[in-house]
């Protein structure tokens, strides 16, 4: 755990950039430091390896106070990852990675063998190793940056706004690729960023400072967006945070009906039977074709050209309620399809029983019930 | 008789090839002078340079010594401290290297101020230590701008060495100065294409040096 406690960071000229700041890093987790420009989260972060030094207060790591530590050692146990990556270029992509490695000692040919292993984890290519630098693509750069702090296997990773300089798809690929990294490492990383989108998608907890390097909230995602503290950071985080909070509430619990669901090749008492405004036609395969008024279908006669588009389906258990109400909101006849691995129809859910599975989650949470809003096991459902 | 002409007279007389006043010996020295200089000029130039440019301390006082050195007049330079002590080397030497200290002192001081800062606090973060910032971050980045001030500094020695005759000294120097004094014009034409093969030669040497030393991800191709 990194504790913290009270820190002050006031330059010679009087400016403060981070005020009384205390705050408990919890290990094997991403913590995420948010804020507008100004707020201290890039000085609060370089607090942490010393970069910077504060005028008050202490940062301790596992109960030890980081101001009793070589500053060199203190770093070597701490990836460091910022922001256009800052590669070395006159090293090869193999090269830039092996360089803490080479520096604690390790033989050449081990560090190389170790970089080579994290290209691979973070989704280099292995013809990238003699490049140079400027040869890559920015987003590629971005991974080998990360590929380099995580090549001496520290405890702790350190990232400054590191994917601000991509553009959003690529940006995306290089958060959906982190997750994956600490799924598997269960690295304790303190991560910087102003988009509190990103925040929210990558923290387990986080931190919203405003601007004088003040705390206004640290908590999980879900808990901010159904609790923002006060006015800032209600606003900070933008106008939709209830079609937001729904990304951390499963989409399992909703009733599915398959009552409107007909085959293609349904007989005139199957397609007579359901009592619904409208039918959802599905191939020989179960897989959704489109809706249809039930007078408009002739038994031996349905042409999936006919038919009203489905939208988007969702997959109950994987998608959020968020991805649920989506697909209501966008299908033409106000009905999701929900569909299973395969691509199969399981049935079918209207925005009414969306909206009533939204209530009930909500009053879930707000007991208490953490079925629903456990950050750690649901929080990181993709929206 | 045209210039082509005094050259080849100059080049084509065997006499010219031979003993303490030939071609061979004249170069010998003249070389061994720069390199004196240059030399000397790099020990000064490229540590302060390196380490101004690392800390960004003193650039002001850089830029003010190189003005300064810049302004004095080789040459008269030479006569006054050939005239405090005497005929030598040193009169040589100080004037060169004076010449020598500006371009590599302020080439190597704006190369590594111009080095990207990113790599810098990503070394520093990692846990390296600020002389191995310094030689195995900025240094090989900043490397082609410190060897064009280099490049410079020796191309200005080269065809100021000639100054070493004045005192009594060799070099090529010894063929413009006899040959004014002479009145011998293919001594002083074929002095001076000497000069400026040797110039040739120097910037030779600085692009196979570039070739060698520069990283393929900084030369960019």
């Amino acid at each position: 755990m990194i504790r913290i406690d009270s820190v002050t960071k006031r330059y010679p000229d009087g400016t403060v950039a981070v005020d009384r700041l205390s705050l408990e890093i919890p290990d094997r987790s991403i913590t995420v430091l948010v804020g507008p420009s100004g707020c201290g989260k890039t000085t609060t972060l370089r607090m942490i390896n010393r970069m910077i030094e504060p005028t008050e207060g202490t940062i301790s790591l596992n109960g030890a106070d980081l101001q009793q530590q070589p500053v060199t050692t203190l770093r070597r146990s701490m990836g460091y990852v910022i922001q256009n990556a800052g590669l070395f270029q006159h090293r090869t992509i193999l090269d830039n990675i092996a360089t803490v490695p080479r520096m604690i000692g390790w033989g050449r040919r081990k560090s190389r063998e170790r970089a080579a292993e994290l290209m691979e984890r973070v989704g280099l290519d292995a013809s990238l190793a003699k490049r140079y630098p400027y040869q890559l693509s920015g987003g590629q750069q971005q991974r080998v940056g990360v590929a380099r702090a995580l090549a001496a296997d520290p405890p702790v990773l350190l990232m400054d706004e590191p994917f601000s300089a991509v553009d959003p798809v690529v940006r995306k690929g290089l958060q959906d690729e982190l997750l994956r990294i600490q799924d598997e490492l269960g690295k304790t990383i303190v991560f910087v960023t102003h988009d509190i989108d990103e925040a929210i998608k990558l923290g387990s907890t986080v931190a919203v400072m405003r601007t004088g390097g003040r705390l206004a909230q640290f908590a999980p995602p879900a808990e901010l967006l159904s609790n923002p503290v006060d006015d800032f950071v209600e606003d900070f985080l933008g106008a939709d945070r209830g079609i937001r909070r729904l990304s951390f509430f499963a989409s399992e619990g909703l009733e599915l009906t398959t009552d409107p669901v007909v085959r293609v090749d349904a007989t005139a008492e199957q397609l007579a039977a359901p009592d619904a405004p409208y039918l959802l036609v599905t191939d020989a395969e179960g897989r959704p074709l489109g809706w249809a008024e039930p007078g408009d279908l002739t038994a031996g006669d349905i042409v999936a050209e006919g038919l009203l588009p489905y939208g988007r389906p969702f997959v109950p258990g994987a998608d959020s309620l968020r991805a649920a109400l989506d697909c209501a909101v966008l299908s033409p006849t106000g009905w999701a399809v929900a569909v299973d691995a395969g691509g199969r129809v399981t049935g079918v859910v209207s925005q009414q029983a969306v909206g009533e599975a939204i209530r009930a989650a909500h009053s879930a949470a707000d007991t208490g019930d953490a079925r629903a809003v456990g950050p750690a096991d649901i929080a990181k459902v993709a929206p | 008789m045209n210039v082509l002409d005094f050259v080849n007279a100059f080049f084509s007389d065997s006499a010219q090839w031979h003993g303490y006043d030939g071609i061979p010996q004249r170069l010998l020295e003249h070389v061994q002078y720069t390199l004196m200089a240059l030399g000397i000029a790099a020990a000064i130039g490229l540590p302060v340079g390196l380490l101004t440019g690392h800390t960004g301390r003193g650039g002001n006082a850089v830029a003010f010594v190189a003005t300064a050195a810049r302004a004095l007049p080789s040459f008269g330079l030479l006569v006054l401290i050939a005239v405090v002590v005497g005929i030598g080397l040193l009169p040589v030497m100080i004037p060169l290297v004076v010449l020598a200290i500006p371009p590599i002192l302020v080439t190597t001081y704006e190369a590594v101020r111009s080095v990207d800062p990113a790599p810098v606090d990503a070394a520093r973060g990692m846990g390296m230590h600020e002389p191995d910032i310094l030689l195995r971050v900025e240094l090989p980045v900043a490397l082609p701008l410190v060897l064009s001030g280099l490049r410079s500094a020796a191309i200005q020695v080269v065809s100021t060495a000639t100054i070493a005759a004045y005192v009594s000294l060799g070099g090529i120097g010894r063929y413009i100065i006899d040959g004014l004094y002479q009145r011998d014009y293919e001594k002083v034409v074929g002095g001076a294409t000497l000069v400026a093969l040797l110039a040739l030669a120097t910037l030779a040497v600085f692009w196979a040096a570039e070739r060698l030393a520069v990283s393929p991800g900084v030369r960019r191709r």
